[in-house]
């Protein structure tokens, strides 16, 4: 009953939750994804996350009772709230909000208290996922991290920015290095960033090479910042192995935006990396997982973890690891003083904009997961009614927090599920072969079995049709059966469908934002009540 | 003539001899392929840079042949290795019949 | 995402014929061989009509360039002179969908040897 849970919940304690053996010489500290979350969120974790090809039924393909299996994790205790999809709602009552940059801020001291120069180190999608950020240009969570002491970070939503905004921060406002060794000019093809910075703690020379999302000018706007190249460049990050390896370095961290999957071929393929401090994909594993003598390490979104190694780095080499992923309860652990006042700062201008309820909802809102996700289910409705259309698309975006049954819809809560730098509406028509063409294209970058050629998000979310998806066909035969809901006939490809959505990548996309088509449709709606979407049709999982 | 033409190269000004060298070349240019049709359904004429060569003291580093996929703006790098102080010379051939010229000078130590 | 995009996104159909005839053509009839040759290209393209490959073949006299999937698969010939550094050349070209690029190297002995990359064209998508 939730009385067990309430217990359970007093019974952790902030000592419980930072307590660490403190043991090697070497402390790393991974916060990741972050997606500009400076105070506390719910957010679920996928229910669906299919894994294809070498990896079916791996780390971090594995949810709900088969995770809780894995790890031995007990039903409805703390790490299952954290970890897991189920029974979520109950749970998050019990258990409360997770993250908030005090919160973390309270981690990281607590950790340099036990171990003064460890090592921060941030994976990126920081300074993109907020009404704040957006409104600041990322301002709030750069002070926010530069507070926090972070010692390097790599990237990817950082170039939704702009890259004038983004050389700006790099160069006038960040207090650490801007890591991308898999960044490159179009031109001459030479490095945009530094690759790779060179530490030296507790005696041991550390590098800690960066490596940015690699599929960003196909997955994000390429013109926002035109002049760049990314890609995984293998062969580069082998060079650059070596070259750290070269100039001494005895313990060889990455600090990654690939993505799982992709990090764990590279691990595989790239001798000589000791660690990786995975990004993009958003797992929080609680145990590292080993490919050859590379750990991969995954620590969450939004705030939800911070991860904490322990390395024993002796004779040249890593000896061993000792790991926690520490789980950020928001009532549990006491807030930072210094950051609670520069997080209250800077959300002290917006207050008004963030804090107006524009309705509510009875069901769970949440986005993750490999298929449609309530969150989206709401924002196609919300397109297909305010924008007419027969059919709305949404993005698979990973990032966006969660909002129980009976909360109020604010505006800060919209934002956390659409704020970014291109969120125009579109409305547009599209033959029936198109968007099969499309359906096929993105579920080919979820589902390709070489992760190399896997280069984004979720799938499309869709709103108005259905569709059956058969995950180990090849591109151009996975998706059949497309419906058109409202009428229950098959698409027709030769026909002619208006279709709305919101991110496209392209330049001079028009229509209103995202946000106030959302909030116009939530308004009318008063409290928000979404049915179960059963359109989607999975085969071969 | 195709308009705005412009040839780039980049070539270290110091080697030691015998060292080898990193050549990157680019020429500003449409690369028109022949594919493609303007707004009144006319097919646009080919026009591109069919051939490149990187000479240095009249003997040949590289010669390549260049078709319509090679992108706009066609990028190239290579290598060469010398003994000598003397010119490299970097010549591109236009479809149209012009040719374009680049030199430059390289010191060995 | 992926509005109003018109890219072409799926395999292009393969034009197997003529990559076949052109490598047929540049081998005189002979079959080549594998290894020796390696052909460096990104897994999928940031941009269909600038994709950054690189050969290198060491020993290599020539090197011809063929995108399979576009409707003339030919793309460039590299021949080294006498006081090339190296046998590794680096272009950009253009791919009209996802399709294989293929490197073919004609050896200072006569004989040939081939390699191939799969590049993958895409609308664009939703990373996160
Ligand atoms: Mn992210
Ligand atoms: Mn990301």
């Amino acid at each position: 009953g939730n009385w067990s849970r309430l217990a359970a919940q007093q019974a952790l304690t902030q000592e419980d939750l930072l307590g660490f053996n403190t043991t090697g010489n070497v402390t790393l500290v991974h916060i990741t994804d972050i997606h500009a979350q400076l105070k506390p969120i719910y957010f679920r974790e996928p229910e669906i996350n299919l894994g294809v090809g070498g990896v079916i039924g791996k780390p971090p393909h594995v949810t709900g009772a088969d995770f809780r299996e894995l790890y031995g994790l007990g039903q409805g205790s703390a790490l299952d709230y954290a970890l897991t999809y189920d029974d979520f709602t109950a749970l998050a009552k019990g258990y409360g909000r997770m993250g908030g940059m005090d919160r973390i801020a309270t981690v990281v001291k607590s950790i340099r208290t036990d171990r003064p120069d460890a090592l921060v180190l941030d994976g990126g999608d920081t300074w993109q996922g907020s009404l704040t950020a957006l409104r600041t240009n990322g301002r709030d969570m750069v002070e926010t991290f530069n507070l926090l002491g972070t010692d390097a970070m790599t990237s990817h939503w950082e170039f939704t920015l702009g890259i004038d905004r983004v050389m700006e921060i790099v160069e006038n406002e960040l207090n650490h290095p801007f890591l991308g060794a898999n960044i490159f000019d179009t031109m001459w093809d030479e490095r945009a960033f530094e690759p790779y910075k060179m530490f030296e703690r507790g005696g041991v020379p550390i590098a800690v090479i960066g490596q940015a999302f690699p599929y960003m000018p196909i997955a994000n706007p390429g013109w926002m910042f035109p002049d760049l190249s990314f890609g995984i460049r293998q062969d580069n990050m082998a060079e650059m192995v070596a070259e750290v390896r070269g100039k001494g370095a005895e313990l060889v961290v990455l600090l990654s935006h690939n993505g799982f999957d992709v990090d764990r071929k590279l691990a595989a393929d790239v001798e000589g990396i000791d660690i990786i401090l995975t990004g993009h994909t958003h797992d929080a594993l609680p145990e590292p997982v080993l490919v050859g003598k590379t750990h991969l390490i995954a620590s969450g979104s939004h705030g939800k973890f911070v991860s904490r190694l322990d390395l024993d780095v002796r004779d040249g080499g890593l000896q061993s690891v000792n790991h926690k992923l520490i789980p950020i309860f928001s009532d549990v652990i006491a807030k930072d003083p210094e950051m609670s006042a520069l997080v209250d700062s800077h959300r002290a201008p917006y207050k008004d904009e963030l804090e107006e309820v524009i309705g509510s909802t009875d069901s769970l809102l949440y986005r993750r997961g490999n298929f449609n996700g309530t969150w989206d289910d709401l924002i196609c409705n919300a397109l297909i009614s305010e924008r007419e259309a027969d059919i709305a698309f949404s993005p698979g975006f990973r990032w966006g927090a969660s909002l129980l049954p009976g909360q109020d819809i604010t505006r800060e809560d919209i934002f956390n599920a659409t704020a970014m730098s291109y969120p125009e509406a579109y409305r547009t028509e599209m033959t029936g072969e198109f968007i099969h063409t499309i359906l096929e294209d993105v579920a080919d970058n979820l589902f390709n079995p070489d992760p190399y050629y896997q280069q984004g998000g979720d799938m499309v979310r869709v709103g108005g049709m259905g569709y059956r998806i058969d995950i180990n066909k090849p591109q151009g035969e996975r998706i059949t059966e497309m419906t058109l809901l409202k009428s229950g006939e098959q698409i027709d490809p030769a026909k002619t469908y208006v279709v709305a959505g919101w991110a496209s990548v392209n330049e001079g996309t028009e229509g209103p934002t995202i946000w106030d088509v959302v909030e116009s449709h939530i308004r009318k709606q008063g409290t928000v009540s979404i049915e179960p979407n059963d359109s989607v049709e999975v085969v071969g999982a | 003539m195709a308009e705005n033409v412009r040839p780039r190269v980049r070539v270290p000004a110091t080697v030691a001899a015998g060292e080898t060298i990193t050549i990157k070349t680019l020429i500003s240019h449409n690369m028109e392929s022949g594919q493609r049709k303007d707004g009144d359904g006319n097919v646009i004429p080919r026009s591109i840079i069919n051939r490149f060569t990187c000479d240095f003291n009249g003997q040949n580093v590289i010669d390549v042949t260049l078709e319509p996929a090679i992108s706009r703006n066609p990028f190239f790098e290579f290598q060469a290795t010398i003994s000598e102080s003397g010119t490299f010379q970097f010549t591109w051939y236009d479809d149209d019949g012009s040719v374009y010229e680049e030199q430059k000078e390289i010191a060995v130590e | 995402a992926i509005g109003g995009a018109v890219v072409a996104a799926l395999p292009m159909p393969v034009f197997a014929a003529a990559t076949e005839d052109q490598i047929a053509e540049f081998t005189g009839g002979v079959e080549p061989g594998t290894g020796g040759i390696t052909l460096t290209a990104p897994e999928i393209a940031e941009n269909g009509n600038t994709v950054p490959i690189e050969v290198d073949a060491p020993g290599a006299v020539s090197i011809i360039i063929l995108a399979a999937g576009n409707p003339n698969p030919g793309v460039a010939t590299f021949n080294f002179g006498p006081l090339a550094g190296s046998h590794v050349a680096s272009t950009r070209i253009r791919l009209a969908g996802t399709q294989d690029v293929v490197a073919v190297a004609k050896m200072a002995d006569g004989s040939f040897v081939q390699a191939s990359q799969e590049v993958k064209v895409t609308i664009g998508g939703c990373g996160g």
